[in-house]
């Protein structure tokens, strides 16, 4: 399976990135690590006539905090952020989610903002970004835009992203004071596209969980804080309006099932942080 | 701003284990067909062609990626590394290589390029690796003969041979030996 042509634009800088997506609008896309558009190029899934490679471009290399949020832009491999000293303590989540993106001979070229615009609905890095009420930052010749996280994902790999327009930056708020984090996620084997990945964000006021692999794209309801049956019963209530299907992977109840299930354990997990305790370390790799 | 046409062919220029290397691609050229067509390297594997089996991989600056997801066209000015670069000399083993072939750590030898690469690169940047780790980075390979068990036992000796500890594991316990 090889790749139908295409034309090839190395962007030197944002603005021949933006110039090349408005000269070529619907028939361009842009890569940056390659992980997610190369696959479907293969496969021929895709066939665009012009590929604007942005990962030579310096000024989107560099993650940095912006008014308490992690701002991550486009060229940032998923393995330069996991590197970076204190993500744990300012994104939790993100940290403990990332060791679960593909392999690390993947993340290795992966970006985050390259898996935001591909918007697998199974995919850690979107999930975190709806779970924690993260922005996307959108950027076209003639004009910037951001939108929340849960409102940049429209569908099964459909998102609010123009034809003109490209992802600069992605931004995750950081961890908050008295707030809790957790992780989890289910796939046949590690590195597998999840059959339901779980976050969860507890604080004093609510508890937030975040389902991927279910719906057609990431999806958060917040809770009042509940416990024993009437968290089963919200949680039921979740799992049924996500609108589960059936695949190779899994069936549809068992995909509700585990929302009802890793929904609650991660869910419990956060809140230890509002009681004042402590809750499961990042873990990498196993849930 | 470099603009490349769809149906033209194009130069890329690079280093290749250690050596300078050119070659003239499509724009839509793998890195693996440039390799292994462009310049006659073929120690690199072709598996699934989406990045699920790990059977192309090589090092790219230093750390392991799919050749498979990599356009030829991105590679300009990169250190590439393969399977090719890791012996020493003609004739004899890498200490990596070495370790796979007492632990008979493969059997069809497809995946076996791949995985080197990937523990050669991984090695390089964290010499003491804990088992998890190796697990962890052997889990970004499909190999079908070995179970992985020998796979995971020579890359930790070859670690210890490489810190100059000698081999990490006494004999009796290489279910080898």
């Amino acid at each position: 399976m090889k790749p139908a042509s295409f034309g090839y634009v190395r962007a030197e800088s944002l603005e021949e990135a933006l110039d090349a997506l408005r000269q070529h609008g619907p028939e361009a896309r842009i890569i940056a690590g390659g992980q997610s558009l190369m696959p479907m190029l293969n496969m021929r899934l895709t066939k665009p006539a012009m590929l604007v490679d942005v990962m030579r471009i310096a000024a989107l290399k560099e993650p940095h905090v912006e008014k308490g949020a992690l701002v991550v832009p486009a060229g940032v491999r998923q393995a330069i952020l996991l590197e970076r000293p204190k993500l744990a303590d300012d994104l939790p989540l993100l940290a403990s989610a990332l060791p679960w993106v593909g392999h690390i001979q993947t993340r290795a070229r992966g970006t985050l903002c390259g898996s935001v615009a591909h918007a697998d609905p199974s995919a850690e890095i979107p999930l975190c970004l709806v779970a924690l009420e993260g922005e996307v930052r959108l950027r076209a010749r003639r004009k910037a835009r951001r939108i929340t996280a849960e409102a940049f994902f429209t569908g099964m790999m459909v998102t609010e992203k123009a034809d003109d327009e490209m992802i600069e930056a992605i931004a995750y708020p950081l961890r908050r004071r008295g707030t809790g984090y957790s992780f989890a996620e289910v796939g046949r084997r590690h590195g597998d596209f999840a059959i339901v990945a779980c976050a969860a964000v507890v604080d004093s006021a609510r508890m937030r969980l975040a389902i991927g692999g279910v719906a057609d794209r990431p999806t958060a309801r917040d809770f009042p804080h509940l416990d024993g049956s009437a968290l089963d019963d919200a949680l039921n209530a979740f799992a049924w309006d996500l609108g589960a299907g059936d695949d190779l992977h899994a069936t549809a109840r068992y995909r509700r099932d585990l929302v009802r299930s890793l929904g609650r354990r991660v869910l419990e997990d956060a809140a230890k942080v509002t009681k004042g305790e402590t809750n499961r370390e990042a873990a990498p790799c196993r849930s | 701003m470099p603009q490349l046409d769809a149906k033209g062919r194009h130069a890329v220029a690079f280093t290749l284990n250690g050596r300078p290397a050119a070659v003239e691609v499509e724009t839509r050229t793998l890195l693996t067909d440039a390799l292994r067509h462009g310049l006659g390297a073929t120690g690199t594997h072709v598996g699934c062609e989406h990045g699920v089996c790990g059977a192309c991989t090589v090092s790219i600056d230093g750390v392991p990626a799919r050749a498979c997801l990599t356009l030829a066209v991105g590679i300009e000015g990169c250190a590439i590394r393969t399977v090719e670069g890791l012996a020493p000399e003609p004739g004899r083993l890498g200490s990596l290589q070495a370790a796979f072939r007492r632990h008979h750590a493969l059997q069809c030898g497809f995946c076996t390029a791949g995985i080197l690469v990937s523990l050669d690169a991984y090695l390089a940047l964290r010499p003491s690796p804990s088992r998890r780790e190796i697990t962890e980075v052997v889990g970004g390979h499909l190999c079908r003969c070995t179970g992985y068990a020998p796979i995971i036992e020579a890359a930790l000796e070859a670690a210890a041979e490489l810190r100059g500890e000698g081999p990490a594991l006494a004999p009796s316990e290489n279910a080898h030996a």
